[in-house]
């Protein structure tokens, strides 16, 4: 029944995309739909782009696993829209032809912009597809039931069909659809978590019997963990200084088991974790078992207190009484995190244990983002909400769809309509991170299933459209970013930099061939990123584009003295500053499996120091190299 | 043909006015949106009262600042047809004085 669903949605969207596909015979109609889509249905398409992997799978997941730090994605992302409205979208398309390349160069004919607006709009397109293959390949694991990287080679085959037999037009109509469904189904989604209200002990109505994890307590003397309770057996404990915690590995009845160990005041108290050994042997052992169909992690989630009472069931909510208890001081949400260690006996471990939060910590910025930290910790969050304000309106593939509508008034409509649907998704985010993280359907390994897995919670039914919009989500968006970089390849390199003589018909091949290697590259990169959460990815991608491409177009737009040299010297330094920062980065450090302490860059997010590092080369450059002959 | 605009708009006579009016609305933005940012790091404790509704600052602000910008967005587009349609009354007035 759930695969019959889903297989009908992706079905779906896929003879939609041949039907229209039809329509692609020129390059006009391949890379910009002709100019010919309706505002209405431009606008939902701009959020079926816009709301991609990173929003939906996502956004729930981080809002699910650090509270409110999540929702500063769907607040930043938003916002951005009001650069793209305010500041970009009529220009530009007064401006455009159809890539962001010919909208930057539009003055200057100059090949130094063609050679780095073309690079940019490939890396950026690049960087943003990572997340949305990553979310491909999380989402048909427990549909499916088959490996993270079938379902990230599935979705790149299926997107490169799409992509090289129908270009703009097909994907603005999935983009339409998806969008939608996508705001419809959440709507839906939201409902139902606030129908079901809130309770300590979450069984997901009754279909998974809630595990209640045990708390222990003892005395520290020296290294030495003495427990009151003495059947339990104490192996041995390890400290992890970087988190200031110590991790203990018990034994009762012979089944093994880790703990997380607090030592407050002198009062020892013992988290009952879970945990996923590899041992020497090659054997894989979770939670005192053999690994095996049946014996695997728990789903987590709930809260320990609900406005004080350990045993509350709330019963329906109306959302803002749900928002209420949710920031109320004595309620107490167990959320989880895991730390890497090695055993005596030279076992693998990881493991996850839990951590009790104060609604009112919760509901405001501070669990990821170190807002209280240190001055860099400040800096990292300042350097996310302005990546994220400035992002949006220098994303490629946002870019190009202001070139579908036949005139700036309707880019100008299109964008407010985007606006409203996306606010409203965005706030629906809010909702269903947070019955994630108390409904006991998060999967601890991977915060991106958890607002299917919450859907799951509510029946098959939904789960399966979930997941199929979901997957449409990633094919609508994947598309997108495949179009617009092949664009850069064919349209901007091979065509107007290389000037490769082609006609009509081999330029929207040329796109064709762009479209596979540059699908076949994704597929690779979502493999390899498997388990980050993507909507810091796709975090990382909206600092990129802000530094490489925003500057160009603002300047390019409001300061006459702008040269085509420094429009190319801005471009490449906010690639190169941007991506470096980030290479080097503590989170980067992690993904290599190295110490994070030993990144060279102290923080996560470098639009802070990359963006006005690209403002500043444009005007030097800019003035070093203007004419004032230019002007006339 | 591939050097042609996909769509052409033709000449916008409001274009200036409605990038000032940008312009202006992108400032006021701002303003609303660093007093998000400048609240987390300097006071956040203030972000964990209780305000409107039942719901906390960090709440009411987060969603305010989704809801004015829909706001915002509907007001410029307001303005700018207003503009729009003035002056392409003004040009229809100088024809038919022609």
């Amino acid at each position: 029944m759930v695969i019959l669903i889903f297989l009908f949605f992706v079905l779906l969207v896929i003879g939609l995309s041949f039907y229209l596909g039809n329509k692609a015979k020129t390059s006009s109609g391949y890379y910009a739909a002709g100019g010919k889509i309706h505002w209405s249905i431009n606008g939902i398409a701009f959020a079926g782009d816009y709301l991609s992997a990173a929003s939906f799978l996502g956004i729930c997941g981080m809002i699910a696993t650090v509270g409110y730090d999540g929702f500063l994605y769907s607040i930043g992302y938003l916002a951005g829209w009001i650069v793209a409205l305010f500041v970009v979208a009529e220009p530009l398309k007064r401006l455009g032809k159809y890539t962001f390349t010919d909208a930057v160069d539009s003055k200057y004919n100059s090949r130094g912009i063609k050679l780095a607006a073309a690079i940019s709009t490939l890396i950026v397109s690049i960087c943003y597809l990572i997340p949305q293959m990553v979310g491909a390949g999380v989402l048909v694991e427990p549909l499916l039931g088959i490996p993270h990287f079938w379902g990230v080679i599935i979705v790149g085959a299926i997107v490169i069909t799409i992509v090289a037999t129908a270009g703009m037009t097909s994907t603005t109509y999935v983009q339409f659809l998806k969008g939608a469904l996508l705001i419809i189904f959440s709507t839906v989604l939201v409902g139902a978590v606030l129908i079901r209200g809130l309770s300590t002990k979450p069984n997901q109505d009754g279909k998974v019997p809630f595990y209640e994890y045990k708390t222990l307590t003892g005395k520290m003397n020296g290294n030495q963990l003495t427990l009151d309770d003495s059947t339990w057996k104490v192996i041995e404990v390890q400290e992890v200084s970087s988190l200031k915690l110590g991790f203990a590995r018990l034994a009762q009845n012979g089944a093994e088991s880790w703990w997380v160990v607090t030592n407050k005041d002198g009062k020892v108290t013992l988290d009952e974790s879970q945990y996923v050994a590899v041992k020497a042997n090659g054997e894989t052992w979770i939670n005192g078992a053999l690994s095996s169909p049946q014996n695997q992690l728990r789903q987590v989630g709930n809260a320990e207190q609900i406005s004080g009472s350990k045993t509350a069931v709330t019963g329906s909510l109306n959302p803002f009484k749900f928002l209420e208890i949710l920031s109320d001081k004595n309620t107490v949400v167990r959320i989880w995190k895991d730390v890497k260690i090695t055993d005596k006996d030279g076992a693998k471990v990881t493991v996850y244990y839990p951590q009790f939060s104060e609604g009112s910590r919760l509901m405001r910025p501070g669990l990821r983002f170190k807002v209280q930290g240190t001055f860099l910790q400040q800096m990292d969050f300042v350097s996310l909400m302005l990546a994220l304000f400035l992002g949006t309106a220098a994303l490629p593939h946002i870019l190009i769809r202001y070139y579908t509508v036949p005139s700036p008034a309707s880019a100008r409509k299109s964008t407010i309509l985007a606006i409203a649907a996306i606010g409203f998704f965005y706030i629906l985010t809010l909702f269903m991170g947070l019955g994630a993280m108390v409904n006991g359907t998060l999967n601890i390994t991977d915060s991106n299933m958890a607002a299917p897995l919450l859907a799951r919670s509510f029946g098959d039914f939904l789960f399966a459209v979930i997941s199929a919009i979901a997957f449409a989500t990633v094919l609508g968006t994947v598309s997108g970013l495949i179009v617009a970089a092949s664009g850069a390849v064919a349209h901007d390199l091979m065509d107007r930099y290389l000037k490769v003589k082609m006609d009509d018909r081999q330029k929207v091949n040329a796109g064709r061939i762009a479209a596979f290697t540059i699908g076949g590259l994704a597929i690779i990169l979502g493999i390899l990123f498997k388990g980050m959460n993507v909507t810091f990815l796709v975090g990382l991608a909206f600092a990129v584009a802000a530094s490489a491409n925003l500057p160009s177009i603002i300047m390019l737009l409001f300061w006459k003295k702008t040269t085509s040299k420094g429009i190319a010297a801005s471009i490449i330094t906010g690639i190169v500053a941007s991506l470096g920062l980030i290479l080097f980065s503590p989170d980067l450090y992690r993904l290599y499996g190295l110490d994070p302490a030993s990144a060279p860059v102290p923080f996560s997010n470098p639009g802070i120091i990359s963006i006005p590092l690209s403002f500043i080369v444009l005007v030097i450059v800019s003035l070093l190299t203007y004419k004032p002959q230019m002007q006339k | 043909m591939l050097h042609k605009p996909a769509a052409t708009g033709g000449k916008d006579p409001a274009a200036s006015y409605k990038m000032r009016l940008g312009v202006w609305m992108f400032g006021l933005y701002l303003l609303f949106y660093a007093g998000f940012v400048v609240i987390n790091l300097t006071s956040p404790q203030l972000m964990e009262k209780t305000i409107l509704l039942g719901l906390n600052m960090a709440t009411v602000y987060g969603f305010a600042l989704i809801i004015v910008a829909l706001l915002q967005a509907l007001l410029y587009d307001w303005f700018c047809r207003r503009e729009e349609k003035r002056l392409a009354g003004e040009t229809s007035e100088t024809k038919e004085s022609k």
